[in-house]
Order: C-alpha cells, then structure tokens, then sequence
C-alpha cells in the first residue's frame, strides 16, 4: 500500500476524459473575499475525490461552481465526459446534491422527499414512487416510507436526503460535509454505507470534508485545500483497496495514511 | 434499481434509535389528557364569575334594565331568538365573505408579490394604507360610495381582515430554506413548480397564523362597519341590534346580542386553530409535542 504525491497524471488516469474538468477557476464575492484563486480540478469517471481543508479554503465554494449554483469570477468548468447536454451544457440528470443539512421537505413524507427530483422532471408519480421505494430499500430506510422528517433520527434524515440524490442515479455526486453533525458512530456506519452504494453504482464522488479520517477512509484521491485564498495545496493518492471496512479503519495502514494526510493538511493550514 | 448485488446488511441499526419519540398520550373523552386542564380552568372560572355576577344583582335588588343578571340574558336571548338569530347569520354571512375574499385576495397578492418585485415595490404602501387608516373613518365614506349596504360592510371587514394574510403570506413564501431553494435550482424546477412544491407549503404556518388573526379581525370589521351604517338605519345585523336595543333601553337584549359576537369571535378561533393543527399537526414545529 503506497501514498504517493502530486502524482495525479501517474497513475494511469491521464489516458481517460475527465467528465468535470476545471480550469483557473476564481471566485470573488461582492465583499471582496476571494473565495478561489486559480484552482484546477479534474474528476475522473467512477472516482472517489474527497476536497480536505480548513475551514474558509473555498470547499463549498467549489461544490456550488460545479454544480452551477453559483458562477465563477474566472475560469471554466467543462464537462468533456458529457453525452447529452442540458441548456447549461451539462449533462442532464447527471448531478445529486447532499447538502450539511439533510434539506428535507419537512411537510413531506419520507418516500414524497425522494421522489422530489423525479416529479421535477416530470416523471409519472407510479414509476417515481417505486424507484425512490427501492432507493429507500437500498439506503436500509424500508419500512419508513410513510414517516415525516421530523420523526426520523439525524442519522436517517442524511440517508433520505442520499437516497435523494441518487435517485435520480447521477454520474456526479457532490456532497459538502454531509456526516459533520453527526455523531461518530452514527458517522462511520453512513461511512460504510456510502462506500457500498459508490460501489454499487460506480458513480463519481466528491466529499467535502475536513476530517483527516474520514477522507483516508473514504477517498481514492484527497485533494488538499488551503485558505485565504482559497487554493488547491496538494493531492495525495489512497492506494488501498475496497471494499474498506472495520478493519481497515483499525489497521496500522489507515493509520499511517492518516498521519500523512494530517501532514498535507497541517501544511495547507500553515501556508 | 432492486437486484441484490450490494446490499447494505448494517444500515438498519443504530441510527434508527436516535429517532425522536414523540408522546401518545391517554384519552379522556377523545381528547388527549394533558389537554383537559386548559379545557377546565377558564370553565371553572367562568363559572365562578357568572354565580357571583348574578348572586351579586340579585342581593344589591339591580333593576335588569340597568345592569341584568346571566339569567335575565340567557331568557332574552331565548325569547328574542327569532330576531337575534336572522341578525347573527346576517353579521356572520359578511363576516365569512369577508374572510373568504381576504384569503383569496391576500393570498393572491402575496403571490404575486413575491413573484414580482416591481408589483410588490408599487402595490404593497397601497395595502399599507388600506391597514392603518381605520375602518370606522372610511366606513360612511364607502357606504356612500358603494350604495349598497352588504357590499359596503363587506369591503370595510374586508379591508381590515386582508392585511394580515397578505403580509403574513409575503413572510412564508420568503423563508423556504436557502438550500432546498438551491436543490430545486439544481434540478431544474420551473417557477411554478418552485411555487408549487416549496414556497407554498413553507409559507403554510404563516398563512394559517395570519388567517387566525383575520378571523377575528373580520368579524370586528362587519361589526364596526354594520354600526357605522347602523346608526343611519339601514342594516339589520347584530351591532344594529344592539343600537336599537341601546335607544329602547332593552339592555338585556344589548347583552345578549354581545353574547352571540362573543361567541361567534370565540367559534372562528376554534375553527381557525382547529385548521391549523390539522395542516400543521405532522411537520410544523408549532404543533409537535416531544415526549420528555
């Protein structure tokens, strides 16, 4: 098992298209703060990317320009990997949003939350409800289809709004500190969880987060961010292989790649 | 979506008992227990306040045509029940249009001004002026205007019991949540699908909170309205009755045609609060009870 450094291009990756490609991408707010200076980011079909930073590095920042709920200062994203494009020139149907809250609609039941982006796009209520019910199944929420937000548990609300945002089975799933409000039993068993449906569905990954642990737990690629501005500092590889579990969370390995990725970090902090 | 290939045996579990337990109390009588002693205080109180009232009257010897008796009013508003009574539908009937119209108009306009800023820039300091300026010094203005009375007494309750819905409902289409907003710009939604399935239901408990306050403001409308008109003789509602009761010095009927106000004010609260909890009961805040 090897870590290796600024050796995104050599890894093999460089042979695929990117499906998200960045390129000089600025964000500056109207108060002036300088969100992102200059970051590049490619994302890779199928990968698990998790951006790790301090807080105020510009992580969310980045999420909302790829998603396009936001518009950069400068700079580009293209989406080379696309084969059919919207309006906007992305892929339709192709991203899911988990957002820090879980975002439910709390008027609404369990199964009517995640069906939301299918009656969106106007798909019959009979197939929208049997794929968010198998959706459900598949995020261990059988059985609770009927219960409102309020009466599941924080844990349970995440895995409605995942549920959510796969759903629609996106190729791109951005996910900005979904787990930080939870507590860590909780956090490692949707941890688990999200690994399974990422191998389940191959789709691509981007975590948000800033937890060391958690990104050596989940990522194949961690991209370290530093602030003011908001920059990318550093990429580290995680070589380890899937499926992780427990054990791996335990082994001398995890620990050593932690130790790493607290170094990358603590230089990001410090720079 | 259904094969088996990765399924996830551990999801089920320790999250789930973190769930929020929320109390299923004991009934008494269909209603919940705990709810019986605001039920019975303000009974056991007004209770007390009627035996003294009346104990009081019959002990001081208080003529009824100067200050009656519960009792007296009670046998008034019986035996004058057939007058009363076309008076009390006739206050409620404008009551009601005018509440129906308030929601409906207020609804609207709320809509509409969240959906356009240029309409809410120049239309909204209207409403506001409609709000402040009170009805009873616009009311023979509009009586004289109108012509007709019911139309008249109709536009006075109406134009106190609008502003609340609409200023409410502007509040409750605002404040759907910045990222669900975000989500459904993600997806694409449409305006009125954004309307639709997010602003409308978050605006709900604003709604239903401004729709309790113009219950009981269109009620007072008609009533103010219908004494404005009242006293040049040409409506028949209760506050009319009490006028004449008030000229033919048959106080116990002015009693008992307050009665009827009161209780008509008390029922649309009821009914109002009745409304809300049930729209509410499953989701809102405001109506959840965590068992402790």
């Amino acid at each position: 098992m090897t870590m290796a450094q600024n050796l995104g291009s050599a890894t093999g990756r460089a042979a695929r298209r990117p499906l998200v490609s960045v390129r000089q991408i600025s964000k500056k707010f109207s108060n002036g703060t300088l969100a992102l200076r200059d970051v590049d980011l490619d994302l890779f079909p199928g990968e698990f990317v998790s951006l790790l930073g301090p807080s105020g590095c510009g992580k969310s920042t980045l999420l909302r320009l790829i998603s396009d709920l936001s518009t950069p200062s400068a700079g580009t994203i293209e989406w080379p990997g696309a084969e059919s494009a919207d309006a906007y020139g992305r892929p339709e149907h192709s991203l899911g949003f988990v957002f820090q809250e879980p975002t439910l609609l709390p008027w609404a039941p369990t199964l009517d939350n995640v069906t939301l982006p299918l009656r969106l796009k106007k798909m019959n209520r009979t197939e929208a409800n049997q794929r968010a019910a198998a959706m459900l199944d598949l995020v261990g929420l059988k059985g609770f289809e009927k219960s409102y937000p309020r009466e599941l548990s924080g844990g349970m609300k995440m895995r409605v709004s995942i549920a959510r945002a796969l759903v629609t089975e996106p190729k791109v799933l951005l996910m900005d500190e979904p787990f930080a409000a939870l507590d860590e039993i909780t956090r490692h068993k949707l941890n688990d969880d999200l690994l399974m449906l990422w191998q389940r569905n191959r789709f691509t990954a981007v975590f948000v987060t800033h937890s060391v642990f958690e990104s050596v737990f989940l990522s194949e690629r961690i991209v370290v961010m530093a602030a003011r501005p908001g920059r990318v500092m550093s990429e580290l590889m995680v070589d380890a292989p899937f499926p992780r579990d427990n054990l791996f969370r335990t082994s001398p390995e995890y620990a050593h790649l932690c130790r790493l990725g607290s170094d990358a970090l603590k230089k990001a902090i410090d720079a | 979506m259904s094969e088996a290939g990765l399924a996830l045996p551990n999801a089920r579990g320790t999250d789930q008992d973190t769930a929020p337990v929320f109390a299923e109390e004991a009934r008494i009588l269909g209603l919940p227990k705990s709810r019986w002693p605001g039920i019975l205080a303000p009974i056991v109180v007004g209770v007390i306040m009627l035996v003294a009232w009346e104990g009081l009257v019959r002990y001081k010897n208080i003529p009824a045509y100067l200050f009656p008796g519960p009792l007296v009013i009670i046998e008034t508003l019986l035996s004058d029940w057939a007058t009363l009574s076309v008076a009390l539908w006739i206050t409620l009937r404008i009551t009601f249009a005018a509440l129906i119209a308030a929601v409906l108009l207020g609804g609207a306009l709320a809509i509409l001004f969240t959906q356009s800023k240029w309409m809410e820039r120049s239309l909204f300091p209207y409403a506001v002026i409609l709000q402040v300026t009170p009805v009873v010094a616009i009311a023979p203005l509009i009586i004289i205007l109108v012509g007709d009375v019911n139309l008249s007494l109709l536009i006075c309750a109406w134009i106190v019991a609008f502003f609340p819905i609409l200023s409410n409902t502007i509040l409750g289409l605002n404040s759907a949540d910045h990222n669900l907003v975000a989500l459904f710009q993600l997806y694409g939604a449409s305006r009125w699908q954004t309307l639709r399935y997010l602003r409308l239901p978050a605006s709900l408990p604003y709604f239903l909170g401004g729709l309790k306050i113009s219950g009981g403001l269109a009620l007072i409308g008609a009533v103010v309205a219908e004494f404005v008109a009242g006293s040049g003789g040409s409506a028949s509602g209760l506050a009319y009755r009490i006028l004449e009761s008030s000229y033919q010095l048959k106080i116990p009927r002015m009693f008992a045609a307050l009665l009827l106000i009161s209780l008509s004010g008390i029922a649309i609260f009821l009914a109002t609060s009745w409304l809300s909890h049930r729209l509410l009961y499953r989701w809102h805040e405001s109506a959840l009870k965590r068992d402790t």
